[in-house]
């Protein structure tokens, strides 16, 4: 087990490395500039702009610009804004926790509610109940979710007025309750449809009839037998689901005006802050491989088959 | 489904004798019934499911919307009268005529917006949609097939690919174009999406090379390229076909996204989720400004997705 | 134990003979099919019986509707899409199928106990045996989970699984076929039923390790006195074990008879085919016998006699009328015990 989870961390080194550069790439290979984009429309002096960019080490090539991040980055050092002079880390600091909160409020609703519709529709495969769950998690997909958010924000807050339109607090779990749900749909109608699909599967599998023909009661044979098999798959989806969610925040924070990473992330692209937007993708990057090395081992906890090699 | 050709059957006449030597085979139980491919029964189970069915008219109606959008309005989605019509309410009756849905806080026939955009959504949709089956399937054929190195270098390019957040690679690349054309943003989110492709072809592709009728192709001499194209990538065909279709709504709803956070398409062109973000101001006052993009977009990914589903509902036998 | 017991106790109310009566009656039992295509007819009027002790072995080809009758009996059977339009399995002179779903559940298991074909399949891959072996007290006696563990252990030794004791935390996947299938059969075992159905249980093992098995069976079969029906394809697996044997074909039992009645003369025409086909090393250098054609197609069953395209002795008369179950009697007219053909030409099978 030791040995399978140092294995499995030094694969992630490469695909880390992998995956932040390229996104190092995309930010500062491609057309747009930082400096002028601080500038403004402005006229500006080509001595004046090649001079921040020295001392901000952007005229250096590609390459040593990422290891030199890097380098930054593994002592704590994420750089400094260069608009408002303020340390990433800090930024990173203030808004991180509030899209934590928020994904963390959506990820319990998607599983709390998505396994629930899913074992309630997968059941009773191809019944009414079945088929009308199936279809609202299609309609919930097919929702993007600023369509979805903008509805619940019309519908809830200016039509009945029983929410606040915009989240002024991020630590009012009742101010969070929309985003989370908003951020929550997507996922969740997906994590519905896959429980259902697992469980209608299992259902018919042959140790399911043996547990019928042993005379154990229903409840015993659903919550014991088919259970613990149908959501081997649900929980390696969860598991990568995080991540989605977390981005998935940057559409649901704007609309609410939830200060966290997501609205993060815009400001600095539209200011085409590099370091931000890289240092803030890291993390992400992060999350989403810690989040599939847990899944792995999670997946072998809970299926016996499955053995570290 | 086992083939159910009958070897020649011939037919004993009535009162004939038949002798103990067995000479006669009648038809032996299965009525003669032509053999039925995964392609054909799917096809079977798809006319008669009423989701397929709405899905597919409304896809047609989109592209036929999309592709000549001068059929369904002669106003213009461009034409703009703040002094008549700015935020005019819609007049649910007019149906078809200008006025219809509304007008926009640049005095814009809605209707005319609404119609002229799903070229944009479409094109976007379906393009990524291409390119990424063409990628995927190119690399996780090969993935899958040669196994060894250039499995474990392909993969390990598949993860760092799927280690980037889509939605935030889509932002950022997006971010550094000035002009987002349709081809820009199409580039885009093919260079990002293309993983899931490839991950679900590689994994056919594994599997179908241990069959039998693969390893005895190779047996026979066929050429790799042969293997290849003529047996595993038909039988691999259909798990990929089923991830694109319903990959496509996705690609939508990505689309429309992107446009609603200011890095989809350009201000000048016209697209649903650009008229959403617009609408976004006036959403206390002229709520339908926002609402009625708002719903093309789901209708559209709807339909994607609800043809997608019943099509792998209808490939996928496990299912049944 | 239960209210089950104490009725089972009562005569049967149709006053069929109490004494020597059979532990399970199946009458004239249908069971039909729901498909897309139409419906398949996959039992079409089963009768057949068994007493404690006794051994029948049910035999056909798959789709014969051998292995559905016998989910039938466990209640098992996927309702929709299978249906009992007709029929009664007596249990004890109980009939079964107008017992409520609590009642049956109670039976399952601790009374008539079902052992399948595919042990790796038909056993839970995430629960470890010992668990799966223990949930049969814990769940019918509402034993404590340390003392059905031991049950557990006892169990797999009792079925010769080596070092039960180290190998009850083990998950099915960790075991050889054949000692799966031991692990089936002891779950089987475990609450002594009065009637084990045994579904095809040896044909997914090695040939040595079946010979082993189905040893294991007849033994602890004789052990309990209980009942058993044999499920099988397999006409070698029959002879040793079997007391009785009925062949099914399309649905419709064609040929009863104590086994080595059936061995010796055959009174179908369908199981004197099977016989045929048997390799016997008297015969060497002889082409093997096979039956034409192919089973029937439940949807569209034969008219007549459903064996009639492949039968070499087919007349006019097998397509229209479906033969019944006719006593099979010596060429002089005494009755052979338990025989009985559904053949219009038994009289020529047997005799000619």
């Amino acid at each position: 087990m030791g040995r399978y989870v140092a294995r499995r961390l030094l694969q992630m080194i490469p695909v880390f490395i992998g995956s932040t550069l390229l996104i190092f790439c995309m930010m500062y290979a491609l057309p747009g500039d930082p400096v002028r984009a601080m500038m403004g429309d402005q006229a500006y002096d080509p001595t004046v702009v090649a001079s921040i960019k020295k001392e901000l080490g952007l005229d250096q090539p590609l390459l040593q610009q990422y290891v030199n991040y890097m380098t930054g980055l593994f002592q704590g050092d994420f750089g400094t804004q260069i608009a408002s002079q303020r340390p990433i880390a800090d930024v990173i600091a203030d808004a991180f926790p509030v899209t934590i909160r928020l994904t963390l409020f959506a990820f319990t609703f998607v599983t709390l509610v998505g396994i629930g519709l899913g074992v309630v529709a997968g059941l009773r495969p191809d019944t009414l109940r079945d088929r009308g769950l199936l279809t609202l998690t299609l309609v919930l997909v097919s929702m993007p979710s600023f369509v979805l958010g903008f509805l619940l924000q019309y519908l809830l807050a200016f039509k009945w007025q029983v929410t606040t339109p915009t989240v002024t607090d991020s630590t009012d779990f009742s101010q969070l309750a929309l985003p989370a749900t908003v951020l929550a749909s997507l996922s969740l109608a997906y994590v519905a449809r896959l429980t259902r699909t697992s469980i209608a599967e299992n259902l018919r599998s042959d140790y399911i009839r043996t547990a019928v023909a042993k005379g154990l009661p229903r409840r015993r044979i659903v919550g014991v037998h088919l259970m613990r098999n149908s959501l081997i798959p649900v929980v390696t989806f969860l598991g990568i689901e995080i991540g989605s969610l977390m981005t998935g925040a940057i559409v649901t924070e704007g609309i609410f005006n939830v200060r966290g990473i997501g609205v993060e992330i815009y400001d600095a692209l539209s200011r085409r802050e590099g370091a931000t937007v890289v240092g803030i993708a890291s993390l992400m990057v992060l999350i989403y491989l810690a989040a599939s090395l847990i899944v792995d081992l999670l997946y072998a906890v809970l299926d016996p088959r499955i053995r570290y090699a | 489904m086992p083939d159910k050709t009958v070897e020649k059957k011939v037919e004993a006449l009535p009162g004939d004798t038949v002798s103990t030597a067995g000479v006669v085979v009648t038809d032996s139980g299965p009525a003669p019934e032509k053999a039925r491919s995964l392609w054909s029964d799917a096809w079977h189970d798809l006319r008669r499911n009423p989701l397929f069915l709405i899905s597919a008219v409304l896809i047609v109606f989109l592209l036929v919307m999309s592709i000549w959008p001068g059929l369904f309005t002669s106003a213009s989605p461009r034409d703009a009268d703040l002094a008549k019509h700015y935020l005019g309410k819609p007049n649910w009756g007019h149906v078809f005529a200008p006025d219809w849905l509304g007008y926009d806080v640049q005095g814009r026939s809605i209707y005319a917006r609404v119609v002229y955009g799903a070229r944009a959504s479409i094109t976007v949709g379906v393009g990524v949609t291409i390119a990424v089956t063409l990628i995927g399937t190119v690399i996780g054929m090969i993935a899958g097939y040669f196994g060894g190195w250039t499995d474990t270098l392909l993969s390990r390019m598949t993860d760092i690919f799927l280690g980037i957040p889509f939605l935030l690679g889509a932002l950022v690349v997006l971010n550094s174009f000035d002009d987002r054309t349709v081809w820009v943003v199409i580039m885009a989110l093919a260079f990002l999406g293309w993983t899931q492709i490839a991950r679900v072809a590689r994994g056919a592709v594994i599997t179908i090379k241990q069959a039998d009728y693969v390893v005895a192709a190779r047996a026979l001499g066929a050429s790799t390229s042969r293997i290849l194209i003529r047996h595993i990538l038909p039988n691999a065909l259909a798990p990929i076909i089923v991830v694109a279709t319903i990959a496509l709504g996705g690609y939508i709803a990505a689309e429309a996204t992107l446009s609603f956070l200011g890095v989809g398409l350009g201000d000048s062109a016209v697209s649903w989720g650009g008229d959403v973000a617009r609408g976004r101001e006036q959403l206390r006052i002229a709520p339908h400004t926002l609402i009625i993009p708002s719903v093309m977009v789901s209708i559209t990914v709807l339909s994607f997705l609800m043809f997608g589903d019943a099509v792998r509902n209808a490939l996928d036998p496990k299912l049944r | 134990m239960t209210i089950i017991d104490e009725m089972a106790e009562r005569p049967a109310p149709d006053g069929s003979q109490d004494t020597g009566r059979p532990l399970l009656e199946v009458r004239d039992l249908h069971v039909e099919f729901h498909t897309r295509d139409g419906v398949a007819k996959a039992v079409n009027g089963v009768n057949y019986s068994v007493s404690a002790g006794e051994t029948l072995a049910v035999l056909g080809e798959s789709g014969s509707g051998k292995s559905v009758t016998a989910q039938a009996i466990m209640g098992i059977l996927d309702m929709p899409p299978g249906r009992i339009p007709k029929g009664e399995i007596l249990f004890r002179g109980q009939d079964m199928l107008k017992m409520s779903n609590e009642e049956r559940r109670k039976i399952r298991g601790s009374k008539i106990a079902m052992i399948f074909q595919d042990a790796l399949s038909s056993l839970n891959p995430v629960l470890s045996v010992g668990y799966q072996l223990g949930e049969m007290f814990r769940v019918h006696q509402g034993m404590s989970k340390k003392d059905a563990k031991a049950k557990a252990i006892e169990l797999m030794d009792r079925v010769k699984i080596p070092a039960a004791k180290e190998r009850v935390g083990d998950y099915p996947h960790q075991f050889s076929g054949g000692m799966r299938q031991r692990i089936m059969i002891a779950m089987a075992l475990a609450l002594e039923p009065d009637l084990i159905i045994a579904d095809e249980p040896t044909t997914a093992l090695d040939v040595t390790v079946q010979a082993q098995v189905m040893d294991l069976l007849a033994e602890l079969q004789r052990e309990y006195n209980m009942g058993l029906i044999l499920i099988t394809h397999d006409l070698g697996v029959v002879a040793d074990v079997a007391d009785k044997i009925a062949v099914m074909y399309a649905g419709r039992i064609v040929e009863t008879a104590p086994v080595h009645e059936l061995y010796k003369r055959p009174a179908h025409p369908y199981t004197k085919g099977l016989l045929d086909s048997i390799p016997r090393l008297d015969q060497k250098g002889q082409e093997l016998y096979a039956i034409k054609g192919l089973p029937p197609n439940l949807l569209r069953i034969p008219t007549g006699c459903a064996f009639n395209p492949r039968c070499p002795q087919a007349q006019d008369v097998c397509r229209t009328d479906i033969p019944t179950l006719h006593p099979v009697t010596e060429r002089d007219g005494t009755e052979l015990a338990g025989r009985g053909s559904a053949c219009h030409f038994w009289k020529e099978t047997i005799h000619g």
